[in-house]
């Protein structure tokens, strides 16, 4: 009954691997050449490596909006554009880092890291992994796409309705934002199926629980908040097109409709969202202190529970953003307790850190500048935070710059700092070289200095009552001065984000060569090639302690006996990491990417009219049967490798 | 290395008790040797049900997803009914009988979704073809009453909020079943022009285990549906 003949006896590898293994297994894990190939490709590192340089590019546009309203607001009514390009720009500024940048940034590098730190070949579910890099550039660009085209959305980052209902937003603006919501969710969701998945399932022999990385449990935590909050945006943002397209009245009031139902959704979803920004960037922290330090981290049991604590805890703050609205005073006091509370297990692992790099022997390079930036900056917003959770502070405050300024100074000192410090970091395991270190320099101080210009201004502007999303102010506000400095401090920030450019792109042909460990790191992506080869690891190395590079010697030392000529990974029990099981990975297929073509049709197309939410389905349908679909020559691959348990 | 080409479709005894998947556990484990510095995992079997499949991880992912939105949707329904004066609002409820018969059939489809995914269990080809079979037949049959349940709701999406929710709820629904249907389909198809290996026999498991959560999440739904607004 067998329809497909097993190939013939498949070459396993040895340990140590013999050079012939090595490459057979360079051949197995690449992928294909050619521009097929590139719309193919599934090796998680090629798509981690897209997947960050898009998240950029959308960083420095998010920028640039931002700088144009800087220039815009640095004195008064100033003339260099009107409100109407001014409201898309705040919405595109907030919209782009939020979805485009913040959130999906941290999901990029965990997608190339994470592998390599646990010890495999690839990311659980490659192909959905591609799948999931095209969906939000596809949204990414068609966001872009509506805003050149002076159809950008004009309704803030978080769309409130009735301003982005039926009633207040005709024309398409708000229907772009509601489908960018949809691309990029969809995109996290899948995203965390695949880190949950990787995470657990597949890590070396020997990595138990209590032994992954830090910040390989920051990225499980935060996709498990991704898998609860996000369904939550989506569905208000399915809600909100209804109502603009098919005449549902979800949010209006005179059918039974309520716009604070639109609130509760949103910041059901956008609180916790704060923290899948926040908590990946504590896991670079925890990665780039102990390195920097040269000990192991202090307390990584404290600072696990405290991970997971912060995960629990964000989802009882949504109701801290939605202070201004007439809900019962004794809900908002559970709500100031809880926003206040969440400062227990952030404070336990500044302390953590502390202790670790108090008892270190610190080695000052770029890296650590960025993490120790981290404690300036985060620790006066997490003050301005406290202050916002109290009802009466926050009454007085709502929708000033001094919300503006505490949200900077949360976002970019919990995750912007520390994400480019992960960047010096990880450079020379991405590109095989270090990035310069007298250009890091600058772009550390400036961004530093230009992060603390352009932003501590803005709580005394707020505390003196400017509101945020004007688009200018009269001259006898008062405010002229510091707006100035703002802007100063803008401009200080582009200069230092050019300095990383420059030393991103130069440093890949010119920066010195690194060799596996430049930074003598002691978690497993140091323990292989920079850049590391297509199966990450020529054999799976067994893991006996924390810090395994730091422990290297205990036998045994590597898996040997998983295909070479197949794509074969090896799966590991959830909490012990025993091996269980060999896993035979898919090939590179273009049928993603066609399956997101087909999937962006469908997303823009029901913009314009409903029933492409019928006929859309189709060619999805048909995409994603055809990726599924088995090949009979991998199929004969697979049943050479096959044993019944 | 030896193989035993399961895809083929080669019998194997009825293993799903507990002291046999035990005893699995402990060759797994036997199966692993040190040879030297090296683990040698060659002899690890290649499938494995449940919670050693990489795809039930997945599966789990995407119903903890879609149950968050299924509960959530359900929040909305109760954040309006708790702030109307008179719920539905001016409309009559929905009449019971088609999504009632609807409940029964998919409490019906439940035992050939069960039979199949013990069928793929034992690595059973015909056994998988003839229950994903009937599995699939329930499913067409239900969306057929799905599509009266829509006519029988007495409120449109555009009349109220009230109906903006039931017809959200059960659109959702309806979106997964529509998924699923096809998934199975898909499957049936494969089991019967092949080419199988032993993967695919636990896509069939996992397609089951995703059945029963649009089962088991249609009972709440059908309670709001059709119990709340009475």
């Amino acid at each position: 009954m067998s329809d497909v003949a097993p190939a013939a006896s498949p070459m396993l590898n040895s340990v140590p691997p013999t050079s012939g293994q090595a490459a057979a297994l360079e051949r197995t894990w690449r992928d294909p050449p050619g521009l097929l190939g590139w719309i193919s490709a599934v090796n998680h590192k090629t798509i981690g490596k897209r997947f960050i340089s898009t998240a950029f590019a959308f960083f420095i546009a998010g920028g640039l909006f931002a700088l144009a309203m800087r220039l815009q607001l640095a004195k008064p009514e100033n003339g260099l554009m009107g409100p109407d390009l001014y409201n898309q720009l705040f919405t595109m500024h907030g919209s782009t880092m939020m979805f485009l940048f913040a959130v999906p940034v941290m999901q990029a590098v965990a997608v190339y890291l994470l592998p390599l730190m646990l010890g495999t070949r690839s990311v659980a579910f490659p192909r959905m992994n591609a799948f999931a890099y095209w969906i939000y550039l596809f949204g990414g660009l068609m966001l872009m796409t509506a805003f050149a085209l002076d159809i950008g959305p004009d309704v803030g980052w978080f769309a409130y309705v009735p301003l982005s209902g039926p009633d207040y937003s005709p024309g398409k603006r708000a229907d772009f934002w509601a489908q960018l919501i949809t691309f990029t969710e969809l995109s996290g969701l899948l995203e965390a199926i695949v880190i949950v998945t990787t995470v657990f399932k597949l890590r070396a022999p020997g990595m138990t629980l209590n032994r992954i990385p830090l910040f390989a449990w920051t990225m499980v935590v935060t996709a498990f908040m991704v898998m609860f909050a996000m369904p939550s945006v989506m569905l208000a943002s399915t809600a909100l097109i209804m109502d603009r397209l098919v005449g549902t009245h979800f949010y209006n009031p005179a059918e039974g409709g309520d716009v604070i139902l639109w609130q509760h959704l949103f910041w059901f979803f956008g609180h916790p969202e704060v923290y899948f920004i926040f908590l990946p960037g504590l896991g670079f922290l925890s990665s780039i202190i102990p390195t920097f330090a040269r000990r192991p981290i202090y307390g990584y049991t404290a600072m696990v529970l405290s991970v997971i604590a912060t995960g629990f805890l964000s989802f009882g703050l949504w109701v801290h953003h939605m202070f201004a609205t007439n809900l019962p005073d004794l809900g908002k006091s559970f709500f100031t307790a809880a926003s206040l509370m969440i400062a227990i297990p952030s404070a336990v692992q500044i302390f953590c850190w502390l202790a670790t790099l108090w008892t270190g022997r610190l080695r000052f390079r770029t890296p650590l500048y960025f993490a120790l930036a981290f404690f300036v900056i985060l620790v006066i917003g997490g003050m301005s935070g406290l202050m916002l959770a109290s009802v009466p502070l926050d009454v007085q405050v709502h929708d000033t710059y001094f919300v503006v300024a505490h949200l900077h100074y949360v976002l970019l000192g919990g995750a912007v700092f520390p994400l480019f410090g992960a960047i010096y970091y990880w450079y020379p395991k991405f590109t095989g070289r270090l990035m310069g270190e007298r250009l890091g320099r600058w772009n550390f101080w400036l961004f530093f200095i230009g992060f603390n210009v352009a932003f501590f201004p803005m709580h005394l502007l707020g505390l003196h009552g400017m509101p945020r999303r004007v688009y200018t102010y009269g001259a006898e506000m008062g405010w002229g001065t510091l707006n100035a400095v703002s802007t100063f401090g803008a401009l200080l920030i582009a200069a230092s984000v050019l300095c990383f450019l420059y030393n991103a792109w130069h440093s890949r042909s010119h920066g010195a060569v690194a060799g596996p460990n430049p930074w003598g790191g002691g978690t497993l992506e140091w323990a292989t090639a920079s850049p590391p080869p297509a199966c990450n690891f020529e054999a799976i190395p067994v893991v006996h302690g924390r810090d395994p590079v730091w422990e290297a010697g205990a036998e045994p030392t590597h898996v040997a006996g998983l295909s070479v000529e197949s794509r074969e990974a090896l799966v590991t029990t959830v909490l012990d990491a025993h091996p269980d099981k060999r896993e035979a990975f898919p090939n590179p297929t273009p049928w993603p990417f066609v399956s997101a073509v087909a999937t962006a049709v469908f997303f823009i197309g029901s913009i314009f009219t409903p029933w492409a939410v019928v006929w859309g389905t189709i060619p999805i349908g048909i995409a994603t049967t055809i990726w599924f679909w088995p090949k009979r020559r991998e199929t004969a691959a697979h049943l050479a490798l096959e044993r019944a348990p | 290395m030896s193989t035993s080409a399961i895809g083929g479709g080669a019998a194997r005894p009825a293993g799903t008790t507990r002291e046999a998947s035990m005893q699995r556990r402990t060759e797994g484990q036997q199966a692993v040797r040190r040879v030297g510095a090296a683990l040698d995992v060659a002899a690890l079997p290649s499938v494995g049900f449940s919670h050693r499949s990489l795809m039930w991880w997945g599966t789990l992912g995407l119903m903890a997803i879609e149950g968050t939105a299924f509960a959530l949707a359900i929040a909305i329904y109760f954040f309006f009914q708790v702030h109307a004066e008179r719920w539905p609002y001016t409309t009559p409820p929905p009449a019971l009988v088609w999504g009632t018969l609807n409940t029964v059939i998919l409490i019906v489809s439940m035992l050939p979704n069960h039979l199949a995914k013990r069928a793929a269990e034992r690595y059973d080809r015909r056994g998988v073809w003839m229950w994903l079979g009937l599995c699939l037949l329930l499913a067409l049959l239900f969306l057929g009453v799905r599509w009266l349940e829509f006519s029988a709701l007495n409120v449109r999406w555009d009349t109220d909020a009230y109906g903006s929710i039931v017809w959200t709820l059960l659109g959702l629904h309806t979106v997964h079943l529509v998924t699923d249907t096809w998934d199975s389909a898909v499957l049936e198809a494969l089991f019967f022009t092949g080419p199988l290996e032993g993967r695919r026999y636990v896509d069939v498991s996992e397609n089951a285990m995703y059945w029963y959560f649009v089962v088991w999440s249609w009972l709440p739904i059908y309670a709001v549906v059709y119990l709340a607004p009475r």
